[in-house]
């Protein structure tokens, strides 16, 4: 790098080093406070143990479960419905629908959370309760759904962004050759856009993971290991939310720091992954 | 003969999957305005007091979503305040100063910073709490402050990688035409690059407040409480919106407050709505208004 040549760029500078500063800090706070548990007890104990704080186990086993497994089904459905609807949105949809269902997808990034979560806990939980037909209808079923209408939109913006980059040249040659539609998607588009379906599908599975209200709201909170998806649930964020209510110098509230610790080098991982994918496809072309 | 099959059914599938992601979405949104239509008016909002009163605030709203709402603006107001100049002079920078290793290794560290989840951000600004509480003075705690601290470094990211981005996507020919005149670099990002991408910019930092206006996960550790009134000072805790839905669900003591939860959920939604369209009418129009001046 350059040395900086103005007092300006100073300005700029420091603003950049300032927010990447910020970063770091999160983690080291992260750190910090976790340590404690990090030094007298193993990583590995506090990871594959239940949570038993009155036996004196603080393991985030349970909550790490759920927030995979919650996460993979949300994937699941919304994964296929997200690459229906692209399709549709970037092939089959003549233009004017077309434009109404992305702004519509547009939409539903602005909705907040809570608001679904705050939907689905008066439509969704006593529609479970009665086909469950025990409990109190919040388990991983329910919020996996509600997860899924969540990351649809994100992943949509993503295919139908990739589809788009697809090259004319290439799309243009299908319809020269007399191919519907459908066919220039299937042999032409996806093989070209694999790379961006990936890193929307990627960013879906963070969000997922990320989430809050809605496994908060919805999944029951149960701390105890579940053996079926239809029981109730605690994630990780909803831990970190739950413990609030504990003195500050316990040994429960230095476990979310744990929780905490987790979740961001889990998506200090993801972006890892994004950038090498991105860089695949860059070093393809 | 198999390829038309698997063809046609993913037509079909498609346009099914389509279709059930639509009226997912309708049906949550319509239950929501058929539940809480209702309860929508000035009662909604002011209670028993009378509007004006609580305007002025010669009286307190006790059985209204006013102190809400106006909790909800100061925290958009507060974290806008602090994110928007940070975030604009570090876009700057990545786009028109930073090069190679370094510029990779600070987008990398933006990229995982907008990968947080807010849950963990609010961690991190009750862990600051905590650390100021222990460190300086015992009256510290969670507050409106800090709250808008935490949420601006949940938009931060966002900021810079907008202006980035609006920056870079300049046509080479406007962005070498300054400097060709004799124009210094500064001059050149002030008096052209700018203008020339202030309505991405613009609607970037209007997405970003509706970001703010819709976390509850950040403002849930650092202040935000079920019943507080309007607040005192930027030391003080408030109520918000999004807090205020959260809470009735699992607190709620009768039909009434339910209907006032419904209510606040519409609230929220035309307010994140409304900055959504904003953000997408600006992308398009503001352009040509600057140019048509």
């Amino acid at each position: 790098m350059d040395r900086p040549h103005s007092f300006t760029e100073y300005i700029f500078l420091t603003a950049a080093v300032c927010s990447g500063l910020l970063t770091a800090a999160v983690f080291l706070f992260l750190l910090i406070f976790s340590l404690p548990l990090l030094q007298n007890g193993e990583l590995t104990d506090l990871l594959l143990s239940s949570w038993a704080p009155d036996k004196g186990m603080y393991g985030i086993y349970p909550m790490l479960m759920a927030s995979l497994t919650l996460a993979c089904l949300s994937l699941v459905i919304s994964f296929p419905l997200s690459l229906g609807c692209s399709f549709v949105i970037s092939a089959l949809a003549p233009a004017r629908l077309r434009r109404f269902l992305l702004s519509m997808v547009r939409l539903m990034t602005g909705i907040p959370t809570v608001v679904y979560s705050f939907a689905a806990l008066f439509l969704l939980v006593p529609f479970m309760r009665n086909i469950l037909g025990h409990g109190s209808g919040m388990s991983i079923l329910t919020a996996a759904p509600v997860l899924a209408l969540l990351i649809a939109p994100t992943m949509i913006i993503f295919f139908v962004g990739s589809f788009e980059k697809v090259p004319l040249s290439a799309t243009l040659a299908v319809d020269a050759l007399g191919g519907n539609p459908i066919q220039k998607l299937l042999y032409v588009m996806i093989p070209q856009a694999w790379p961006g379906i990936i890193n929307g599908v990627l960013l879906g599975f963070g969000r997922a993971m990320g989430d809050t209200m809605i496994s908060l709201m919805l999944a029951g909170n149960s701390v105890s290991a579940f053996n079926s998806l239809s029981q109730s649930a605690r994630s990780l964020t909803a831990h970190i939310a739950l413990v609030m209510a504990f003195d500050f110098d316990s040994m429960e509230f230095k476990s979310i720091f744990v929780c905490g610790l987790l979740l961001y080098i889990f998506t200090a991982i993801l972006m890892l992954l994004l950038r090498m994918s991105t860089l695949c496809l860059s070093g393809k072309r | 003969m198999i390829r038309r099959l698997i063809e046609g059914s993913l037509i079909l599938f498609s346009w099914a999957a389509g279709l059930l992601l639509t009226l997912a979405f309708l049906t949550l949104v319509g239950f929501l305005l058929q539940k809480g239509g209702t309860s929508l008016g000035v009662n909604l909002i002011f209670g028993d007091t009378a509007p004006l009163d609580a305007l002025l605030l010669r009286q307190q709203v006790f059985d209204g979503l006013f102190p809400a709402i106006i909790g909800t603006l100061l925290l958009i107001a507060g974290s806008m305040l602090i994110a928007i100049p940070l975030g604009i002079a570090a876009g700057i920078y990545m786009a028109e100063y930073c090069r190679g290793r370094v510029k990779t290794f600070f987008s990398l560290l933006f990229d995982i910073l907008a990968g947080v989840p807010s849950i963990i951000v609010g961690l991190a600004g009750l862990s600051l709490t905590i650390f100021l509480h222990r460190s300086f003075s015992a009256q510290i705690s969670t507050s409106l402050l800090i709250s808008c601290l935490s949420l601006a470094l949940l938009v931060l990211p966002y900021l810079i990688r907008t202006t980035q981005t609006a920056l870079e996507s300049i046509d080479p020919l406007i962005r070498m035409t300054a400097p060709a005149l004799g124009a210094s670099r500064l001059q050149n990002i002030i008096r052209v690059l700018l203008p020339n991408s202030i309505s991405e910019i613009g609607s970037g930092i209007i997405l970003a407040t509706g970001r703010c206006a819709e976390d509850t996960a950040v403002i849930m550790l650092t202040g935000a409480v079920a019943s507080a009134g309007l607040p005192r000072s930027i030391f003080s805790q408030y109520e918000a919106l999004p807090f205020y839905i959260y809470y009735i669900s699992s607190q709620y003591s009768g039909p009434d407050e339910l209907r006032r939860g419904f209510g606040a959920a519409i609230l929220l939604i035309l307010l994140c709505a409304g900055l959504l369209l904003t953000a997408l009418w600006m992308q398009r129009r503001l352009k040509t208004i600057l140019l048509y001046r």
